[in-house]
């Protein structure tokens, strides 16, 4: 079954293309159909992890995708223990939101697409979850992230969800941008994308000295940059709630089982890169541990039943990014650590119980029409099954024994031996996650309703969305005996890094986060249940503390100041300067060519044409002057020669020698006469003379 | 014979619609259109015989001459296509096809509109297949005059001054580009104007002429890219034109530009291009980060898409700065044939809107996916394929170009540009949701229809494409590799 396992995340695609193209029109037709698929995917990947148990080597195969010369893409699947679980873990939660989905989606006008939606999110988990290479992980790390855009804005005529789609998407491409010069990292240094391949490499670079540590260490902590997006991690976290928007399944099945664990995922694969390098593993220790006790505090206080639960996802998955930070460090300095054991099993424990209970969230919204708990109470009553499958993981969430999440909970404790700041902080989480959770619980499940209408309308949902719930909730209590530390073959000795690991049972440690779980159970009890102390006086007396938790530390305002702000001011200025200098530049160019043609217009008109136009009327005005002398009278003739010979004679002029003719005198009376001549001429008009011009 | 009937095929579509009476509209469109079906066949005919039998070396195909066409100036007519070309005439072919589809709706002058057409086609054609510097000149020039008659009879309200814009930014570099060929010419011994063979000339120029030339050539193709600062003609162009010339412009013509580097200038002077390449990239990585900045200030939907252009043209400059790298150059193609199709579908669909609409202003639509779920999957994909989602031509190319030039250029600048994929989201998605999410206007746009068949058959084949290349480029990239491995050669020299 294994080198048939690329059908696996196939068959959802060829829902998504089949309900795209043939069946939406149907809308049973099209829900079976996926739902059908996602099962034969469920069978298969079951399969495959019994499979996967007794082959050591893993399965590898696949196709090139570009091939040039020093650079060679492939797309291709890779079956170790880590990918079988997490197929298993994929397609049982996505079998069950899907089977759930056809009772809460039930009369919604995109029924079709909303089934062609999850099943394409399928596809593409399933897709980021076989990758044998970092290409590959990448590009169906965005495939998630579109899928995940798509059903957030799903209803996308409300204006809070279409903020909220881009927001995500935006948020956690962010994240990728890191990631994605990370792979260009891996690509160009180690030369190579292949999981095992760069892994190799990596190993023998580094202890050959041709790699040096600190590509190491920058390559996985750009790498990691995409895991702080998807999984929604500190800073990038601030989408997650936000992202409640959107249908609850597609909350419960992308934004709390499987697409936020992709991040978790992805650090675990790539965990050789960690290992590798102390401060990245440091690094993401550190920010799995601030996301943890930053998200728990904000959902202590939190309203939405939708938000809490999404607070309580940021929070876990910091538990889990937090201990493979820590496993990476102490491997990377020589030190055993249960850290990838622990991040990996709370990882699939968390994906049942907390799909569970985003399930059993839904439910309960389905029934009361409000996502604000303080309108609920008492539903337990009316609403039994999914009232206790929501008790059922909120104990295992909280860790209590012998339920899933205290099996994995305790590792993730264990794997802080030795950070003693890691280990309060990690008590600390552990205690306000079980004071939250019960707090949701009290308030929503018992007491007497807060809402008579709401309580009065409630009711318990239909099979087909309380079957999967039952479903969920066995596994919330069974799915974490598989890593029990008394079983010389369970998960930890299954899926490893490195060498496999064998935990003990550490008795001290189980009992003291046991006693940190009570406790907060006990608090919310007296808190929510008694009333014995009174949230309100508490909320008064820690008050800038509480407006903290409320407004969730002010991260979105934040970010609106410092990023979103300037940078659509940015874009404006960018656009003026657009306009304004560079094509004012452009236009002004023009604008002095124009300016110029019109000077050299001007210049043409005036002073060139004007000399040579000039010219004419000089020599036109001189010959109408002359002209005048043309008088054809011979007594004018006669009295012209007459005048001149006097004048010659008067002035003694010598015509042989010169000498003074011209002298200014003689001028004056030629011209004398010529104005004589003119006036004369001016009186009478004959025929003759009008010939003449002609 | 098969370059010429490239060339000359949509001339003589050009001259038969000339022919016809001025008044059959439905006649002229449908000449048009079948003619137009020649040259793109045998593109894909030519595209698909490249891959089989000519991909494996570098060598030109096809060729055509050198016949002598001028013999005293030493003028030839001297046809070729390489890795580098063949897909360009495939995008060529094929948009003139799909462009022609989209211009049914043109009403006014019809035949004039259809014989430019046809003959901006022969134009484009003739770039992509010419190897004589004078054939090129042409064709360069050519396709100017039915573009700017386009512009500026068919266009929007600003259509004289976007026409003039155009016509005079892309002849002001058009003279650099004269004067660098007049250089080679003469520097040449004997005098010859066959670019292969110059590409053994360039680099025994001297150094100082070497530079004058790139520097020319380079503002002459910058425009036409266009690179930022050269680029401001385009905003306007593109959102005075009509929609099939759009899709034409940012499908074809800012190809050309990058094209043009890739056969002249890159190859031809790599001594210069050493020296240059630092600043290329700068250039690159402004106009990527800047026209993302400023496609997100957009109001006009047309405008968005414009700037986009800019700064998914500026990845072409990054990735063209690292000549030293296979990857990087094959990244340039990929992008250009992305870009080609993913912004043609764009175009084309804004047009089908503001055929409806009649406004390309963002912010009074929303909600419109409701009301229209076929138009508003098909934009939301090629949106998602603009931003570079994997899956489809977008990624790789981008891919390419970033892996490409990071091992070949100042890895700081590159991560800097790759915050160009961010701003690329941002500007997308606010488009996406602004028209299509939230709220619908049932009172203004209840009228609106959904996208009609003929629209649907001219943007499926980009479709198509865009994800073909998406999941598999191999093939792709395997018709060029030998190619760009031979330029990549070139250049180090």
């Amino acid at each position: 079954m294994t080198e048939y396992s690329f059908l696996i995340c196939l068959l959802p695609l060829f829902a998504f293309v089949m309900i795209v193209f043939f069946l939406r029109w149907k809308e049973r037709v099209s829900a079976g159909f996926s739902i059908g698929m996602i099962l034969i995917s469920w069978v298969m990947s079951v399969v495959v992890l019994f499979e996967t148990f007794g082959r050591e080597i893993a399965y590898e195969a696949g196709y090139t995708f570009i091939d040039l010369p020093n650079f060679i893409l492939e797309i291709g699947i890779l079956i170790d223990p880590l990918t079988a679980v997490m197929l298993v873990v994929v397609t049982t939660v996505g079998a069950c939101v899907e089977i759930y989905s056809v009772g809460y989606m039930d009369g919604d006008p995109l029924f079709s697409r909303f089934f062609a939606y999850l099943s394409l999110f399928l596809f593409s988990m399933l897709g980021l979850v076989l990758a044998n290479n970092f290409f590959m992980i990448f590009i169906f790390w965005e495939l998630v992230g579109l899928t995940s855009y798509l059903l957030i804005g799903f209803w996308f005529e409300k204006k809070s969800a279409a903020d909220a789609c881009k927001k995500a998407f935006l948020t956690t491409r962010i994240g990728d941008l890191g990631f994605l010069v990370g792979l260009f990292i891996i690509g160009v240094f180690i030369g190579t994308f292949n999981y095992q391949d760069v892994f190799q490499r990596v190993t023998e670079g580094v202890a050959a000295g041709w790699l040096a540590p600190g590509v190491v260490t920058t390559a996985a902590i750009l790498v990691f940059c995409g895991a702080v997006g998807k999984s929604a991690q500190f800073p990038l976290h601030v989408w997650l709630p936000d992202a409640m928007e959107g249908p609850t399944p597609v909350s419960a099945l992308i934004h709390a089982a499987t697409m936020v664990a992709a991040g978790v995922y992805l650090v675990a694969r790539s965990m050789h890169l960690f290992a590798a390098s102390a401060d990245a593993s440091m690094v993401v220790a550190v920010i799995g541990i601030i996301t943890s006790v930053l998200a728990a505090t904000i959902a202590i206080t939190q309203r939405d039943i939708k938000r809490i639960l999404a607070y309580s996802t940021v929070s876990q998955l910091g538990y889990m990014i937090m201990a493979l930070g820590l496993y990476g460090y102490d491997t990377a300095l020589g030190h055993h650590s249960p850290g990838f054991y622990a991040g990996t099993f709370h990882l699939m424990n968390h994906a049942f119980f907390k799909g569970l209970l985003f399930l059993a969230a839904g439910s309960v919204i389905h029934a009361v029409h409000t996502n604000d708990i303080f309108e609920m109470g008492g539903l337990l009553g009316k609403m039994k099954k999914t009232g206790y499958a929501f008790l059922i993981a909120s104990l295992s969430i909280a860790g209590i024994f012998p339920l899933s999440g205290f099996w994995s909970k305790d590792e993730i404790v264990a794997s802080t031996h030795g950070h003693p700041v890691f280990m309060i902080l990690t008590l600390l989480v552990a205690f306000m996650t079980a004071f939250y959770m019960w707090r949701l619980c009290f308030v929503t499940f018992f007491g007497k309703p807060r809402d008579q209408q709401r309580f009065d309308h409630a009711h318990e949902s239909p099979n087909v969305m309380t079957y999967p719930l039952i479903f969920l909730a066995i596994l919330s209590i069974c799915a974490g005996w598989v890593g029990l530390p008394w079983l010389s073959h369970g998960f930890a000795s299954f899926a490893y890094h490195g060498e496999a690991y064998h935990p003990h049972a550490n008795w001290v440690l189980m009992g003291i986060s046991t006693v940190v779980a009570v406790s907060g159970i006990v608090l919310a009890y007296l808190m929510y249940y008694k009333g014995s102390i009174s949230p309100e006086k508490m909320a008064a007396r820690f008050k800038t503390l509480h407006k903290l938790s409320y407004n969730k530390w002010y991260f979105d305002e934040i970010y609106d100041i410092i990023l979103l702000k300037p940078i659509m001011a940015l874009g404006r200025f960018m656009w003026t300067f657009d306009v304004k200098v560079i094509d004012g530049l452009v236009n002004g160019v023009a604008w002095f060519t124009i300016l110029w043609a019109d000077i050299k217009e001007w210049f043409d008109t005036w002073i060139i044409d004007g000399a040579v136009n000039g010219a004419g009327w000089v020599v036109c005005q001189g010959a109408r002057i002359g002209r005048l002398l043309q008088t054809g009278s011979v007594q004018f003739y006669a009295l012209f020669i007459m005048a001149v010979s006097v004048l010659f004679t008067v002035l003694k002029i010598d015509l042989v020698t010169g000498g003074s003719i011209f002298s200014g005198a003689a001028i004056w009376i030629i011209i004398g006469v010529a104005a004589l001549s003119l006036l004369s001429r001016l009186v009478p008009k004959s025929d003759r003379e009008v010939e003449s011009e002609e | 014979m098969l370059l010429s009937s490239l060339i000359f095929v949509p001339l003589i579509g050009m001259l038969i619609v000339m022919m016809l009476p001025k008044d059959k509209h439905g006649l002229i469109r449908w000449t048009a259109l079948s003619v137009s079906f020649i040259p793109m066949l045998t593109s894909f005919w030519l595209t698909w015989d490249y891959f089989f039998h000519h991909s494996g070396t570098a060598a030109m195909a096809y060729v055509e001459g050198p016949f002598n066409w001028i013999p005293s100036l030493n003028i030839q007519y001297y046809l070729g296509v390489d890795g580098i070309s063949v897909p360009m005439l495939f995008l060529t072919g094929l948009l003139s096809t799909l462009s022609l589809l989209v211009s049914f709706g043109i009403k006014d002058r019809v035949k004039e509109y259809f014989a430019f057409f046809l003959l901006l086609e022969t134009g484009m054609m003739g770039v992509f297949v010419a190897l004589d510097f004078f054939l090129f000149y042409v064709f360069w020039e050519v396709m100017l005059v039915p573009m700017y008659f386009l512009i500026g009879v068919w266009g929007g309200p600003r259509k004289e001054y976007a026409a003039i814009k155009f016509f005079l930014y892309t002849l002001f570099g058009s003279i650099f580009m004269l004067v660098a060929i007049l250089i080679v010419y003469f520097t040449s011994e004997p005098h010859s104007l066959n670019m292969i063979a110059l590409l053994d000339h360039g680099p025994t120029m001297s150094h100082n002429l070497q530079l004058i030339c790139f520097v020319f050539f380079f503002i002459a193709f910058a425009i036409k890219v266009p690179v930022w600062p050269f680029h401001t003609w385009l905003p306007d162009a593109h959102v005075e034109a009509p929609t099939a010339v759009s899709v034409i412009l940012a499908g074809v013509l800012l190809k050309m530009g990058t094209y043009a580097m890739l056969r002249i200038s890159w190859p031809m002077f790599p001594s210069a291009l050493r020296e240059f390449s630092f600043w290329i990239a700068v250039l690159g990585v402004i106009g990527i980060i800047y026209g993302a900045l400023v496609s997100m200030a957009q109001k006009d939907l047309k405008k968005l898409v414009a700037y986009s252009s800019v700064s998914h043209m500026g990845f072409c400059m990054l990735a063209l700065a690292a000549y030293s790298s296979v990857t990087a150059m094959s990244g340039v193609m990929f992008q250009m044939v992305s870009h080609g199709l993913i912004t043609g579908a764009l175009f084309v669909l804004v047009g089908v809107l503001y055929d409806r609409a009649h406004t390309r202003e963002i912010a009074v639509f929303g909600g419109l996916g409701s009301k229209l779920p076929v138009y508003t999957g098909i934009m939301v994909m090629f949106s998602m394929a603009a931003l570079g989602l994997p899956g489809m031509s977008g990624f790789v190319s981008e891919f390419m170009i970033f892996v490409g030039s990071f091992s070949a250029l100042n890895k700081v600048l590159v991560s800097i540009s790759v915050l160009g994929v961010v701003l690329g989201a941002a500007y997308m998605l606010r488009m996406v949701q602004n028209v299509f999410l939230g709220e619908f206007n049932v009172a203004r746009w209840g009228g609106l229809t959904d996208i009609n068949l003929r629209e649907i058959i001219s943007v499926a084949p980009l479709a198509i494409l865009t994800l073909a290349i998406g999941i598999y480029p191999k093939p792709l990239s395997d018709l060029m590799s030998a190619t760009l491995q031979h330029l990549v050669n070139l250049m180090a020299r």
